[in-house]
């Protein structure tokens, strides 16, 4: 078990109902549990399957067990599936310490679908406050990189990909496999690939 | 999902559970035989665990048609010598009051445990409500987990002591702990022996003073023991300053508050596990320790109250404390705690000047949410038949023009109070309570009510609790319309099967209770339709709104999207044509992206035309049915 560089590390995973990012918050999850961590998985969703913004705090101890909500401007790091979603957990978790990871497309609410309450932001502000606010952010085109391995579902391994590429959380890519395995029994060779990808895509630069 | 096998006999070992998933481990180490419950979140998945290594481990566990069923027949086997669990949501509880007020004057045989899962804030519930007050109401001994671990021993010595006392035993849990995961460490399984037998010198004595001067007696041996629980602990310095006593996840924030405040040397924990009855003497040994003391528990004040009781009968001359809590409005009564909140109660009472983060960084951060985050509501899902529902019921309401409305009920359909069901619905309640309340307007024609009603509940809610008010219907010739929004899955709670699906939570095949057939053999008119077929949807729903002093039901009849996508391919490829959306200038007023307003539609604000995010897209083709100008395509994929 690799000493915590901070203790509690603050992960959220935030993204969109039906974007996929519990099953990644678990991958994780697991894996950090098996190397011996104390960990807690606290979920902020709503009622709905779909639409609504799903919230993955993560926090990781080798002391105790933390709550399962994080206190105001706590996170280490923000993993964001959703630009806006981003900027929301920034908004209130966000420190001039934080690392993010975001996946820039973005996915418009049911509140502005019509334009009714305003569009969808201006993309390049949106991104630029983001990395502003933070210590350093990785934009990792999630979406496009999945379409281009044949389903945009893929764009969550990707991005549990490229957090685990930055190097951040006490992980590596052994340590998650045989999570990877056991969650995605028939696709295996595909989210593999997906998740190397990721990797690949926050350390070529 | 668990990573490991729910049942693995490792003692020792960490695994990383769901609190449900910890619940449900603490009954099998328990040994139980018999388990039985209602779908609701944030209790959904406890059944299903146990479900899953039923069979495996000589296990019976059913999802019961209402959790009224589900406790009754968890008693039932109890009563005949075996362990039962029986787990549903607050609104769940609400249901088996009668049955609990009784149960606990007969007693059990076998340990009993009813499970109660309670949703601080509501997010995922119709309302907030604490489901403590029950155990004090009816006296059922009750314990409160503090975290994932406790979840499972909890659970686990719930059943000795239920069969210690012979009486039914509650755990109390919110969202935050058995809707969220963490380390837990795994006891042993033990194999007990069952056999299944009623002994026929039990006859149960109906509910008089003995059954409850009897229910008294337990309840005081329960207080001796909790005197000695290792659930309920102290931490802190020997006089703190404050002492926060606490319960629950409430124990979780809590510890971090004053970690964070750096109030070790100054401020203490007492934590309770075991809340009914209250441990008097082991709370009365620290109460007067400290000048000051802050509650902290979720929903509503019941350690508070029940503290303060045992500070009024201490001694004359004691010291007590000033109390803080909910009362005093240091923590809101309503809502979920969280750090901050404890945070916050500590440092005004405590006068500590507490900033979480740098002033200019906080100035900031308001700016950027200011100028770029939008709101994000949670609707139904792409490709929803409910939504499909929503749009033709309120299509029919406006052809037929006499102002009608929808009174809804409990499930993912309850969205039709807002825009995603296009605001048709106008009353929810608790499950069934659409079709109760439809009753009494369908008898106000004696008072000039000329509005048609249509009670929608969704195929599961029809089963649990819809059919009484429907043959209320019948008997007293009520005037409504029932729409059975049938989308052939507990969906909201996840898909749990129920008595239209054709098999049961243990994976066993079993015969189809068809909801026409129920319809029919109470002689009334019953309709089937798919809500996708607009126009004969919409023609149906207006014969059947014609005035006429029985009920009449629609079955709206289209598979859940989640889980057809779960097998197949999508039905359409669906694309908008620009040539042909003519945006502004269309008479539409966006009618696909303002009113329908899926989140597989978009308004492009710089072409002046709607296009289909193709990411989010379910490909249900329902909008290439509505556009006014045919500017959005559908093209088949299956054939």
């Amino acid at each position: 078990m690799r000493q915590l560089q901070k203790d509690p590390l603050n992960l959220i995973n935030v993204g969109v109902a039906g974007q996929g990012n519990v099953v990644i918050s678990l991958l994780i999850c697991s894996g950090l549990v098996r190397e011996g961590y104390q960990v807690t998985f606290g979920q902020v969703y709503p009622s709905q399957q779909r639409g609504g913004t799903v919230i993955n705090y993560i926090r990781i101890s080798q002391e105790m067990l933390y709550s399962p909500l994080m206190p105001r401007r706590s996170a280490d790091l923000i993993l964001g599936m959703e630009p806006v979603e981003t900027l929301r957990m920034i908004h209130r978790y966000g420190n001039e310490n934080t690392l993010c990871v975001v996946n820039p497309r973005p996915i418009y609410s049911i509140d502005i679908a019509g334009g009714a309450l305003g569009d969808y932001p201006d993309l390049e502000k949106l991104l630029s406050a983001i990395d502003s606010l933070t210590a350093k952010t990785w934009r990792v085109n999630a979406t496009e990189e999945a379409k281009s391995l044949g389903n945009p579902i893929y764009a969550s391994v990707i991005l549990a990909g490229a957090l685990i590429g930055i190097g951040a959380l006490p992980l590596d890519e052994e340590v998650l496999k045989p999570a990877l395995e056991k969650r995605f029994p028939q696709q295996f060779e595909a989210n593999l690939s997906a998740f190397k990808r990721g990797i690949e895509l926050v350390t070529a630069s | 999902m668990a990573d490991i096998d729910i049942d693995i006999d490792a003692p020792g070992e960490v695994a990383f559970l769901m609190g449900n998933e910890a619940i449900a481990r603490g009954a099998l180490e328990a040994g139980i035989g018999f388990a039985a419950s209602y779908p609701g979140t944030p209790s959904s998945e406890i059944l299903p665990t146990i479900a899953e290594v039923a069979k495996k481990r000589g296990i019976y566990a059913e999802w019961s048609v209402n959790e009224m069923v589900a406790m009754e027949a968890a008693a039932g086997a109890s009563l005949a010598g075996i362990r039962a669990l029986t787990s549903m949501k607050q609104n769940g509880v609400h249901v088996i009051t009668d049955f609990l007020g009784n149960i606990v004057m007969t007693g059990t045989v076998a340990g009993l445990v009813l499970v109660a899962v309670d949703d601080p804030s509501g997010r995922n519930s119709s309302n907030e409500q604490d489901t403590r007050p029950v155990a004090r109401w009816l006296g059922i001994p009750l314990l409160e987990p503090g975290d994932f671990q406790e979840a499972k021993d909890m659970t686990r010595w719930l059943f000795d002591l239920s069969e210690e006392l012979k009486t039914i035993c509650m755990l109390r849990s919110v969202s935050k702990i058995s809707h969220t995961r963490g380390n837990v460490l795994l006891g042993d399984m033990p194999i007990r022996e069952m056999k299944a037998y009623y002994d026929l010198e039990r006859i149960a004595r109906l509910a008089n003073p003995i059954g409850h001067q009897e229910l008294l007696e337990k309840l005081a041996r329960a207080k001796e023991i909790f005197e000695l629980s290792s659930f309920n602990h102290y931490t802190g310095p020997e006089n703190p300053e404050l002492m926060i006593i606490t319960c629950g996840s409430g124990w979780l924030y809590s510890r971090e508050a004053v970690k964070i405040l750096q109030l070790e040397r100054r401020v203490g924990i007492l934590k309770i596990g075991t809340l009914f009855p209250l441990p008097e003497n082991f709370i009365e040994k620290y109460l007067t320790r400290a000048p000051k003391v802050l509650f902290v528990e979720e929903i509503d004040p019941f350690l508070e109250p029940g503290v303060k009781e045992l500070a009024a009968d201490l001694p004359p001359d004691s010291k007590r404390p000033v109390f803080y809590g909910k009362r005093s409005g240091h923590l809101k009564a309503y809502g979920e705690q969280e750090p901050d909140t404890v945070i916050e109660a500590l440092a005004s009472i405590l006068c500590i000047d507490y900033q979480p983060g740098d002033a200019a960084y906080e100035v900031e951060a308001d700016k950027a949410a200011e100028n770029h985050l939008i709101p994000r509501s949670g609707t139904l899902c792409p490709g929803c038949p409910h939504k499909a529902s929503f749009w033709v019921i309120k299509e029919a309401l406006k052809l037929d023009n006499r102002y009608g409305f929808v009174t809804g009920d409990i499930g993912c359909y309850t969205s039709g109070l807002g825009a995603g069901g296009f605001y048709v619905v106008k009353t929810v309640h608790c499950m069934g309570g659409g079709a109760g309340i439809a009753n009494g307007m369908g008898q106000l024609g004696r008072f000039g009510f000329s509005q048609p009603v249509i009670a929608a509940c969704g195929d599961s809610t029809f089963y649990h609790a819809a059919i009484p008010a429907l043959i209320n219907g019948v008997f007293n010739k009520s005037n409504f319309v029932m729409a059975v929004l049938d989308n052939s899955a507990t969906s909201m709670t996840g898909f749990q099967p129920h008595p239209g699906t054709g098999y049961t939570a243990m994976g066993d095949t079993t015969d189809v209770v068809k909801i026409e057939d129920i319809c029919r053999g109470l002689g009334i008119r019953v309709e089937i339709c798919d809500p996708f077929d607009i126009d004969d949807t919409v023609s149906k729903l207006l014969e059947l709104m014609d005035f006429e002093p029985i009920p009449r039901v629609v079955v709206m009849r289209h598979e859940c999207e989640l889980i057809r996508a779960r097998r197949e391919e999508v039905p359409y490829m669906v694309h908008v044509n620009p040539e042909r959306c003519i945006g502004q200038d269309c008479g539409c007023d966006r009618l696909c992206t303002r009113i329908f307003a899926c989140t597989g539609l978009r308004w492009n604000s710089e072409t002046g035309k709607a296009e289909i995010d193709e990411v989010v897209c379910s490909g249900c083709g329902f909008c290439a049915d509505i556009c006014p100008q045919g500017a959005i395509v559908k093209e088949a994929v299956r054939l």
